[in-house]
């Protein structure tokens, strides 16, 4: 620099822009904030008001206060499906919580061989309908299944199939959540009780246990939560055993007795909102508990551990792939059990049912609508929360709905919805049925999670880059779009396959809402099955469970691409 | 040094963290061209001042004028301003070039206009035939000499620089500190620097504004602030200071135990308790003659081998409790065969003693 070129800056005042430009900025600023306010009001407040507002009113809309909660605490079938429900859920919670432990410390604590392939297996039902598990236990425990000896005679058809197939489906969920509660390990810790002497069984009681205490708690109310709020399996494999969400849709959908579903509803609210509260002390306390010069935590290999947790893993992770291959096997099937030569027949939607394939397009195109509205929105939501210091007021407002849907099971926010879209007062009520509603719903009903993601991606990025585009007057439209968007590229692709996979797999937010021209796949799939064509409806499953795979494995491609070749300044 | 209009004027300015007071009654005015520097500890409100003259963190009060211009509560837009922080700030997904172009894009000249700019700025820090590279293919100096770039590509009336040298190694550091006082000198731009190292400050800058708890202590040129620091806080963070519990004897004289020194002035009346403080390199010990004013029998205590030169300790013989600390040239050692256990003469001159009222506390440094 000291043997630089001639003098060529020269100092001295620039006159600055003209003075309107930088308060225009600020005033489009507070302003987006705003809106962004109001948009997650109208998607996500509003509906779960209107829920609010219905469980108080009589059929015809007149204000009852507690009455409809007395008629639902006096009406012997209604309570029993409230106590089904408890039942079912307590119960898969104590199947899966233990479960996903074990699994969870084989894949975190021991030196068990092949764990991608074990955490692949362990991740397959995230990838599919909840019901298309509950299909597949009906081919080997059902009326013609295979196995059906091994259930000793019980029926499937109630609670043992739905506890099956929930344990199942909310595997995965307990599982992520107790793998990162056991990452977090101070290895220190286990150094120090060694050389103490300690015993193995005293260091798991005294140091392991402990660690992993609020992942545990948070893993019971989050199963337990997914399991009473579950559309899908208990409509398939329920049988005549009524639980609270088959209730819900029974009376709105079957009886238009929409007071009597907002009760329901808000009783489905209630564990959601728990594990809500709980989740939030937890991460704050489990945050607290590693320092910063906490050593992470290495398994040394242990023959006998290793054996147990080994055989415990790959049982467990077997049984879930048998189970969703059972599911994409049948759907080839001719004739289960009398004739098993393969067939495509199955595929052949329109055979069973008029809408044919186009659930399937539909689906596709709600996913892809989803995940690029969806991705896009909330980051640019997050964008405006995090990065602008504008409208504080407005910021926490938009930051407070943001993490509303976390609380809000899907089938209450579809509830919600109905209600807010059939009000007569509302003129967005055309849109009821559309694809768009279905869209906007998607968005909502997984908001959290993927602003989560974003704000995370965001934080982690230098803060002072907004000072210094401030500082150059570059409008922070301009700067988020170049600077910022870039760098949080991986976190959007994230937030876009996130929805992309949810929107294509859930069941009972868009079960209220579809319309003849919007049925999307994984309603195909009830209606398959309660026309009785099973076989069809494990094949529509096992192409969602497919496309929704496939789309994972190209976000994985593109992902390693972009910190490759295609972000080439990532590269060191 | 002040011309009749400051660059920048700053006036009653106070800025509060709810309860916590960062900046109270902050008065400043710095003048074109001037490259001024602004010296404390670690969270004494440095940044904050920073960001409250960039606008980019608002004061609650007080008044901030720009070239004559009241820009209190303008956007950082609207202050002309260019900016380099610690962290360095370059955007990683844009190349050097782009980084630099930043600011120049966005007022719509002509892409040749900008490139020439470009290729000018980094000829101008050093780092000519960089444009196309990454901001993580460069060494911590050569990011920091591109922010500085960045910061000076449109031509700002006035830089900003928090810390920029603070994640630099050492040697890095002290030639990147030249380079940016060469470059400030030539461009004339003014300048204000954060920092916590007084050694940067004193190397650095025309002015020193050295902070405390949210206040101004003193401003100063260097050898002001070294040799006349107003308070015991600045002469304690400033340079090496011995302080000594004394006794005031008139309006220039002060009393330790049993030993009598000459100062230039005590504010003090005869029999107050005051402090006195002292450069441990302003102790001297060769050509003394035993009685004159200042110069009195010493006992070498422990010494310290610090390379260039030696820390001793040193107990005046009619004060054995007081301990002064001075440096002695390895030249001066050897000579003089300075040695631990050893009693000579030293002597004080009265230019270089300081007294200070004795309540105040002198914050450890
Ligand atoms: N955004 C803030 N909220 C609360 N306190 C702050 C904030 N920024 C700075 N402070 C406090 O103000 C004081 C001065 O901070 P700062 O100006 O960053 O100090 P420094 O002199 O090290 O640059 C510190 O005590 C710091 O904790
Ligand atoms: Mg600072």
């Amino acid at each position: 620099m000291s043997a630089a070129a001639p003098v060529a800056t020269r100092a001295g005042p620039v006159p600055s822009g003209p003075g309107a430009r930088a308060s225009t900025e600020a005033r489009i600023g507070a302003a987006l904030v705003w809106l962004l306010g109001a948009v997650l009001t109208l998607i996500i407040a509003a509906p779960l008001w209107m829920l609010l507002s219905k469980s108080v009113q009589s059929v015809d809309g007149a204000f009852v206060g507690l009455a409809n909660f007395a008629v639902y605490a006096t009406t012997p079938t209604l309570v029993a499906a409230l106590l089904n429900s408890l039942f079912v859920a307590s119960l898969s919670t104590a199947i899966v919580v233990p479960l996903a432990f074990v699994y969870a410390y084989a894949l975190q604590r021991s030196c068990v061989p092949g764990k991608g392939v074990l955490y692949a297996a362990a991740l397959l039902p995230i990838f599919a309908p909840s019901l298309l598990s509950a299909l597949a236990l009906v081919y080997v425990f059902g009326n013609q299944g295979f196995l059906k000896g091994a259930l000793f005679g019980a029926s499937l058809y109630g609670p043992v199939g739905i506890v099956i197939a929930e344990s199942l489906y909310a595997f995965p969920h307990a599982l992520l959540i107790l793998t990162t509660a056991l990452a977090l390990a101070d290895g220190r810790l286990y150094e120090a009780a060694e050389a103490m002497g300690t015993t193995r069984a005293r260091i798991f009681r005294t140091v392991t246990l402990p660690g992993a205490r609020y992942g545990l708690i948070s893993a019971v109310f989050v199963v337990f939560t997914i399991v009473i709020t579950d559309f899908g399996i208990p409509k398939v494999i329920g049988g005549q055993y009524a639980v609270l969400a088959t209730d819900a849709y029974k009376q709105v959908v079957g009886q238009q007795n929409f007071p009597m579903g907002a009760v329901v509803g808000l009783l489905l609210l209630v564990p959601a909102v728990l594990a809500f509260f709980v989740d939030r002390s937890v991460r704050s306390r489990q945050v607290a508990l590693l320092s910063a010069r906490a050593v992470p935590y290495v398994a040394k290999p242990r023959r006998a551990r290793d054996l147990a947790f080994g055989v415990a893993a790959y049982v467990i992770g077997a049984m879930i792939v048998a189970t969703y291959t059972v599911a994409v096997w049948a759907s080839f099937i001719k004739y289960w059990p009398y004739n098993l030569s393969l067939t495509l027949a199955n595929y052949d939607f329109a055979s069973f049912d008029a809408s044919g394939w186009s659930p399937y397009f539909n689906s596709l195109k709600m996913a892809a609508a989803s995940a690029v509205i969806g991705a896009t929105f909330v980051f640019f939501g997050a964008y405006l929360i995090e990065k602008l210091k504008l409208a504080p007021f407005g910021r926490a407002f938009a930051q407070f709905l943001a993490m509303l849907p976390m609380a809000v099971p899907g089938l209450v926010l579809g509830l919600g919805y109905v209600f807010f879209y059939n009000a007569t007062w509302n003129p967005l009520g055309v849109f009821y049925g559309s694809l768009a509603v279905l869209v906007v719903n998607t968005v909502a009903h997984f908001y959290t999670v993927a602003h989560i993601t974003a704000t995370t991606a965001l934080g982690q990025i230098d803060p002072e880059f907004e000072s210094v585009a401030a500082s150059l007057k570059v409008p922070f439209w301009r700067h988020a779009r170049r600077v910022t968007a870039p760098i949080c590229l991986p976190a959007i692709l994230d937030i876009g396959v996130y929805m992309f996979v949810n929107a294509l797999t859930t069941v009972s937010a868009v079960i209220f809402l579809y319309g003849s021209e919007s049925k999307l796949a994984s309603i195909a799939i009830v209606h398959l099955d309660e026309a009785g064509a099973i076989a069809s409806a494990a094949a529509m499953g096992a192409i969602v469970m497919a496309t929704a795979i496939a789309v994972k494995l190209a976000h994985l491609a593109i992902d390693r691409a972009l910190l490759g070749r295609l972000q080439a300044w990532r590269r060191r | 040094m002040t011309s009749p209009e400051p660059m920048l004027r700053i006036a009653r300015l106070s800025k509060r963290f709810g309860a916590f007071t960062a900046l109270r009654d902050i008065e400043l005015s710095i003048a074109r061209g001037e490259f001024v520097c602004f010296l404390g500890p670690s969270g004494c409100g440095k940044t904050t001042l920073l960001r409250a003259i960039a606008g980019l963190d608002p004061q609650d009060e007080g008044v901030i004028e720009l070239a004559g211009r009241d820009v209190s509560r303008a956007p950082p837009a609207e202050r002309d301003f260019g900016i380099v922080f610690q962290s360095y700030a370059l955007f990683p997904n844009l190349t050097i070039g782009d980084n630099i172009a930043y600011g120049l894009v966005n007022r719509g000249r002509p892409r040749a206009e900008i490139d020439r700019r470009v290729e000018e700025l980094l000829a101008l820090v050093g780092l000519p035939e960089q444009r196309r590279k990454y901001p993580v293919q460069l060494s911590g100096g050569q990011q920091q000499r591109v922010a500085l770039a960045r910061a000076l590509a449109t031509s700002p009336g006035l830089l900003l620089l928090d810390e920029p040298l603070s994640a630099l190694d050492a040697r890095v550091r002290i030639r990147l500190r030249d380079e940016i006082r060469g470059l400030q000198k030539r461009l004339g731009v003014t300048t204000i620097m954060v920092t916590h190292d007084q050694e940067e400050a004193l190397a650095m800058a025309d002015r020193i504004v050295v902070m405390n708890h949210g206040v101004i202590e003193q401003i100063g040129a260097p050898e002001e602030i070294y040799r006349q620091p107003a308070t015991p806080f600045v002469a304690d963070f400033v340079g090496h200071m011995t302080f000594l519990d004394a006794v005031s004897t008139g309006p220039r004289g002060v009393r330790i135990g049993g030993l009598e020194l000459h100062v230039r002035e005590t504010n003090a009346p005869a029999g107050a308790p005051v402090r006195l403080a002292m450069r441990p390199e302003e102790v001297r010990t060769r050509d003394l003659v035993e009685g004159e004013a200042n110069v009195f029998r010493g006992r070498v205590g422990a010494l310290a081998f610090l390379g260039a030169f030696c820390r001793a300790r040193v107990e005046p013989v009619q004060s054995p409790g007081a301990a002064i600390t001075a440096d002695f040239s390895a030249n001066a050692m050897r000579d003089l065969a300075i040695a631990t256990g050893q009693e000579r003469l030293f002597g004080l001159s009265e230019a270089t003693l300081r007294v200070f009222p004795a309540r105040a506390e002198p914050a450890a440094s």
